[in-house]
């Protein structure tokens, strides 16, 4: 022990309150061994997860079981016919490619008007959506019905190689006042299974970043289906009463903090306990 | 006005149909310019380009906008701030003499100080183009840009760091046991900021309150920062929440801000109710700025400019506000702007020199995400690099993970190797308390304690011990 190079931190078992990589110790200022390979490990599986593909065959009959849908939902593509486009032509995640454009178009020629279209997108990680989709509109589809407002929902779509914005496409195309994506955010090293939440009121082609809400970090880790649905769904009440979202549309939901262990708005932690 | 230039190269006849196509072309390979297409089609075409942009005189840039002062509020800034007298003694020069006279013995730093409010953003980046990696390094570390709130950031022979404790549910505890460990390697200098997980007001002051409390009760000379949205902060000091720093990501057109959500006048509104708190205690710098080539592009608001252009415009909007700090996030937004370690730290060396030219304090936020093509070994070339350049500051994470924002960027160790092998110090301020907290053995050797020191101590008997999770 005398001649150990790794020193230990003796508030390693702080690590028992996050998942952030603290208390690592150190050889010299450096890495020690392990935790250096422990990282590269999880760097390998994070980059091995955004290639893998989103099995659209499985959440599609997942969604219609849990959401009892009366019709499975509808299956569209972007633009970007493989990952290694995708990764390069954002542009072209943005936008329906030909074929399922006119499939949307035809499922929505009844010129119908819809409160709400939801968009699940694969995103950078095919797992998020894999794993969080069905928990979350479950949470959801509960608190629509249950509210006392009427909701009427636009068919449920999934899309493979999308980016945020495709949803403008097909919210406008839908007839739909507000559009809802569901999209697989980039994987970090702890979280490969991280949902972002992208709200736009009166979507349409071409709209910038300032018109969206986002709410991110939805995943069993970090924020619980339950918390994002009622969060989401304060968004959205209050985008249709003052018919915007963005900016100008601040998150304002309830006891307005965020907190993984109690609701309460206090900074109380053992930093500043006396 | 605007003209065409030609050339002949053997029996090759190139065009540039105009200033904005000469800078792209002239422009290192990046994923960015070929996705917005304004890349040079061949090698030869790109030093054709450069051969060009060599020769052209840089009132150029005075005279011919690369985008109309009519339509863009940031040419405007560039054009109305312009300062005639600064710009005199290189006013004779091409960009290519710029260059040379930039390297030469006669440039020193203080020469370089009285010149930065004669150079524009589209100066800088036109000899940044012309430039290789030492060229930027060198002529950077003679920049200086020293700024101060509660230390003194930039000071010769010093590098600082952000201590960024992000936690993904902004847990209290989460991000109290990531500030230790920060602040027990010796981070945290330039700010301790948080990102939080969702951008509200309440949510905001709750995390300024958390910071405030953790600065006020050991004394720390630092300053704390949300990094929420500028209309988000105003709220938060009408609430009278305790902030010091005003955060904003900003971009370099005024079509990129407004799809960010703000404009120049909300800018200086917020600069001027944070100046209103009286917190800072050395100094009065109270913005903190972020950006990131590829944001305009990302906006569709690039107006067919190439990246490194449009980011370098970026630093007029920061200058005009005088940060504390700027931050390049040069990894952060993905492989379709800066595809591998190599553009990303082409990237990183252009934004250091081009920001502390312009008179920018900059620092780098040292990063990939795991869709790039990049590791970690890309990033201890980058890091040292810039800490060889003379970086104000770097990013300071747990173990490089950011478990909230899903990238990679430099840890609390890293920060330590770089101070280590380049012999650089934190903050003057700041490293006095690192001694007297007895965080560290040696401060001047970069010697840690190995023991707890006793206020940390102290504290953490109020924390029940829980079992520990991991190895």
């Amino acid at each position: 022990m005398a001649h150990d190079p790794v020193v230990e931190n003796p508030w390693e078992w702080l690590n028992a309150f996050t998942d952030a990589r603290i208390g690592l110790g150190r050889a010299g200022v450096s890495l020690p061994t392990s935790k250096l390979l422990a990282f590269q490990l999880a760097h390998a599986q994070a980059q091995d997860a955004v290639h893998c593909p989103l099995d659209v065959e499985a959440l599609s009959s997942e969604l219609t079981q849990a959401l009892d849908l009366s019709e499975a939902p509808l299956r569209l593509h972007s633009h970007a016919q493989d990952r290694a486009t995708y990764l390069q032509r954002p542009d072209y995640g943005r936008r329906l490619n030909d074929e399922t454009r006119e499939h949307l178009q035809k499922a929505a020629a009844s010129q119908q008007r819809y409160d709400l279209a939801i968009v699940v997108v694969d995103g950078l990680s095919a797992l998020a959506v894999q794993q969080n989709s069905a928990p979350f509109l479950g949470t959801l589809y509960q608190m629509l019905s249950s509210d006392a407002a009427d909701w009427q929902l636009a068919p449920l779509t999934l899309v493979e190689q999308g980016r945020v914005a495709i949803g403008d496409e097909i919210g406008a195309l839908l007839n739909a006042d507000a559009v809802l994506v569901m999209i697989g955010e980039r994987p970090g090293l702890s979280s490969p299974d991280s949902l972002g939440l992208y709200m736009t009121w009166a979507p349409e082609p071409g709209l910038k970043d300032d018109r969206r809400n986002c709410i991110s970090n939805v995943r069993p880790a970090g924020l619980q289906v339950e918390e994002a649905a009622r969060r989401f769904f304060l968004l959205l009440k209050e985008a249709r009463q003052l018919k915007l979202s963005g900016v100008k549309l601040k998150d304002r939901s309830e006891d307005d903090v965020l907190e993984g262990d109690s609701a309460s708005g206090s900074t109380r932690n053992f930093l500043v306990a006396d | 006005m605007a003209q065409t230039y030609h050339t002949t190269v053997g029996s090759r006849s190139y065009r540039f149909a105009n200033l904005a196509e000469l800078m792209a072309k002239a422009t290192p390979p990046r994923s960015g310019d070929r996705l917005a297409g304004v890349m040079a089609e061949s090698a030869e075409e790109r030093v054709v380009a450069q051969m060009v942009l060599a020769e052209l005189p840089l009132t150029t840039f005075l005279n011919e906008a690369l985008i109309p002062y009519e339509e863009d509020e940031i040419t405007r800034l560039i054009i109305d701030d312009h300062d005639a007298d600064a710009f005199a003694p290189i006013r004779h020069l091409t960009v290519g003499d710029f260059r040379n006279w930039l390297l030469s013995d006669h440039a020193t730093s203080d020469v370089l100080t009285e010149l930065k409010a004669g150079i524009t953003p589209e100066m800088a980046a036109a000899v940044s183009k012309l430039m290789r990696n030492q060229d930027l390094i060198l002529v950077a570390k003679k920049c200086r840009v020293t700024t101060a709130f509660r230390n003194t950031i930039g000071l010769p022979g010093r590098l600082s760091t952000r201590l960024q404790p992000n936690h993904p549910t902004d847990d209290v505890t989460g991000i109290a046991a990531s500030i230790l460990d920060g602040l027990l390697y010796g981070s945290g200098d330039a700010v301790i900021g948080i990102n939080p997980a969702t951008d509200n007001v309440a949510q905001s002051v709750k995390l300024m309150r958390l910071m405030d409390e953790v600065i006020q009760k050991y004394q720390i000379p630092t300053q704390s920062c949300v990094l929420t949205h500028v209309t988000n902060t105003l709220e938060a000091i009408e609430q009278g929440a305790p902030v010091d720093l005003v955060f904003q990501s900003i971009g370099g057109t005024e079509a990129t801000n407004r799809s960010f959500g703000f404009d120049l006048s909300t800018l200086a509104e917020a600069e001027a109710a944070a100046q209103s708190l009286n917190r800072g205690t050395v100094g009065r710098n109270v913005m903190y700025f972020e950006t990131g080539q590829g944001s305009s592009l990302s906006a569709d608001a690039h107006h067919g400019l190439d990246q490194q252009s449009c980011e370098a415009r970026a630093y007029a909007v920061a200058r005009k506000f005088k940060p504390l700090l700027v931050n390049t996030v040069v990894g952060f937004i993905g492989p379709e702007y800066l595809f591998d370690g190599k553009e990303i730290t082409r990237a990183g060396l252009e934004d250091h020199f081009c920001g502390k030219l312009l008179g920018v304090p900059m620092g780098c936020d040292v990063c990939y995400t795991n869709h790039a093509e990049a590791d970690q070994n890309d990033m201890d070339n980058l890091l040292t690099l810039l800490g060889v350049a003379g970086c104000n500051f770097i990013m300071g994470i747990p173990g490089s993970d950011d478990i909230m924002l899903n990238y990679q960027t430099t840890s609390f160790h890293d920060a330590l190797y770089a101070r280590r092998v380049l012999g650089l110090k934190a903050a003057p301020e700041f490293e006095r308390w690192l001694e007297e907290m007895q965080i560290f053995q040696d401060v001047s050797t970069h010697r840690l304690n190995d023991q707890l020191p006793a206020a940390f101590a102290n504290s953490l008997r109020h924390l029940p011990k829980e079992p520990r999770h991991g190895t």
